[in-house]
């Protein structure tokens, strides 16, 4: 494996070139995302279709969207793989094991935001927590935000719909995430998790202390990007197209009417619709954009994008394996008032 | 002979990392026994959190992500 180490150093490993490759990119990024709007004017003034047309508005969205959000998840996602590769899922149980309540949801909540693991690690996670004495309403906390509050959201929603919606977005995830976390704490229903969870003792695990230096930091960041891009490229491509179609063609009055802050029903209709639907943020975010162009009120949109990503069924059907229907219930049932409360203070405010 | 689980409940990942840790220990001529681990209770009592985990003759040596194929050797050598 070293044959070259002593002779020759890797210029894989310089950090040197890795810091310097990643100004050079970020600045690239910036002179490419400035000429997107000229762009995409040249290219539909070339375009055999008539500018002020139904298609012509379609075909405008997505040739300037599609390398916008491209883009920008990007920048996004290679950041937030810099910033997580200090945050393992171990070290986040150990911060969290013994925790109280309060503070514990607070905690946990926060570092929901920032704590990498893949959705077929989130059976494991729930049983590594629990069993290592985090309490149930401290991992609740952190399974809530964990999918909700997640970087390709918060980075999309910034990018297309300014950081005042952003921020307030993050605000009420975590506030959500912290009080429903709390509330099944509350309830205690340690008694409603499947048997064999409430069996496993966890022998706590020290790993031995990995020093990464800034080039396994940056590459961390590479590979965030590969992996999370390379999986959700079709999902935006495909919400695009159809926020395009909504932006071309959906009359204004339709929308504002079914989805506007006027009718009360439209907040519980957009959750209950959107548990079924699977589709992670990337895919949403852009018919979000669309339908608010076209009047939805803001507060429907993001109860209705919050019950896509949070209480969708598929990852119901995982957490099956280690709840019961009740327990599994008394989430749902919870979250979902959160979510209602959402999108109603939503509607009030942003008036 | 050394002893080697792999923990996971069988995403992809999990799978590569199975392949890895043969590969690698054929490329060192280090005889191995490979075990997947695919169940809850058994993974959450080793303590791992996040999969794939590996295990290597009873210590955790590495916890969630794909490994680095070089460590992977490392690990086997030791």
């Amino acid at each position: 494996m070293n044959t070259f180490a002593g002779s020759r150093p890797d210029l894989r490993e310089a950090p040197a070139l890795w810091i310097g490759g990643t100004v050079l990119f970020v600045f690239a990024w910036f002179l490419l995302y400035r000429q997107l709007v000229p762009f995409s004017e040249w290219a539909v003034a070339h375009l055999p279709v008539d500018a002020g047309s139904h298609l012509g508005e379609s075909v405008k969205f997505f040739i300037y969207d599609t390398p916008k959000v491209l883009m920008l998840l990007t920048l996004v996602v290679f950041g937030m793989g810099v910033v997580r590769s200090f945050f393992s899922p171990e070290r986040t149980r150990a911060l969290l094991a013994g925790r109280a309540e309060g503070f514990g949801n607070v905690a946990a909540a926060g570092l929901g935001v920032f704590t990498p693991f893949c959705s077929c690690s989130a059976v494991p996670l729930f049983v590594g927590f629990v069993s290592a004495g985090v309490p149930l309403g401290v991992t609740f906390s952190f399974l809530i935000a964990a999918p909700m509050v997640n970087e390709v959201a918060l980075g999309l929603l910034f990018a297309l719909l300014g950081w005042k919606v952003a921020l307030t977005y993050l605000a009420f995830g975590l506030t959500l995430a912290i009080v429903a976390g709390w509330v099944i704490g509350r309830l205690h229903l340690e008694g409603w998790l499947e048997e064999w969870v409430r069996n496993v003792r966890a022998t706590a695990v020290s790993l031995p202390q990995e020093r990464l230096s800034i080039v396994d930091r940056l590459r961390a960041g590479v590979d965030a990007v590969k992996e999370i891009v390379g999986k959700v490229w079709l999902w935006i491509i495909a919400g695009i197209a159809a926020g395009a179609f909504i932006h071309g063609y959906v009359p204004n009055e339709l929308l504002a009417t079914i989805m506007g802050k006027d009718s009360w029903w439209s907040v519980p209709a957009a959750v209950l619709l959107g548990i079924p639907m699977y589709s992670n943020a990337a895919g949403i975010i852009p018919v979000v954009e669309a339908l608010l162009g076209k009047g939805a009120a803001l507060g429907t949109v993001l109860a209705f994008m919050m019950a896509v990503i949070a209480l969708s069924f598929p990852e119901m059907v995982i957490l099956r394996k280690v709840l019961t229907t009740k327990l599994i219930a008394v989430f749902i049932g919870v979250v979902g008032t959160g979510i209602l409360g959402v999108g109603f203070l939503f509607n009030a405010l942003f008036h | 002979m050394k002893e080697v689980k792999v923990l996971g409940p069988g995403c992809a990942r999990c799978k590569a990392t199975e392949e890895m840790v043969r590969v690698q220990a054929a490329k060192l001529g280090i005889q191995v026994k490979v075990e997947k681990v695919t169940d809850y209770a058994a993974i959450a009592g080793f303590g791992v959190a996040s999969t794939p985990g590996i295990v290597v003759d009873g210590t955790v040596v590495h916890a969630g992500g794909l490994p680095k194929p070089e460590d992977v050797a490392k690990w086997l050598a030791a």
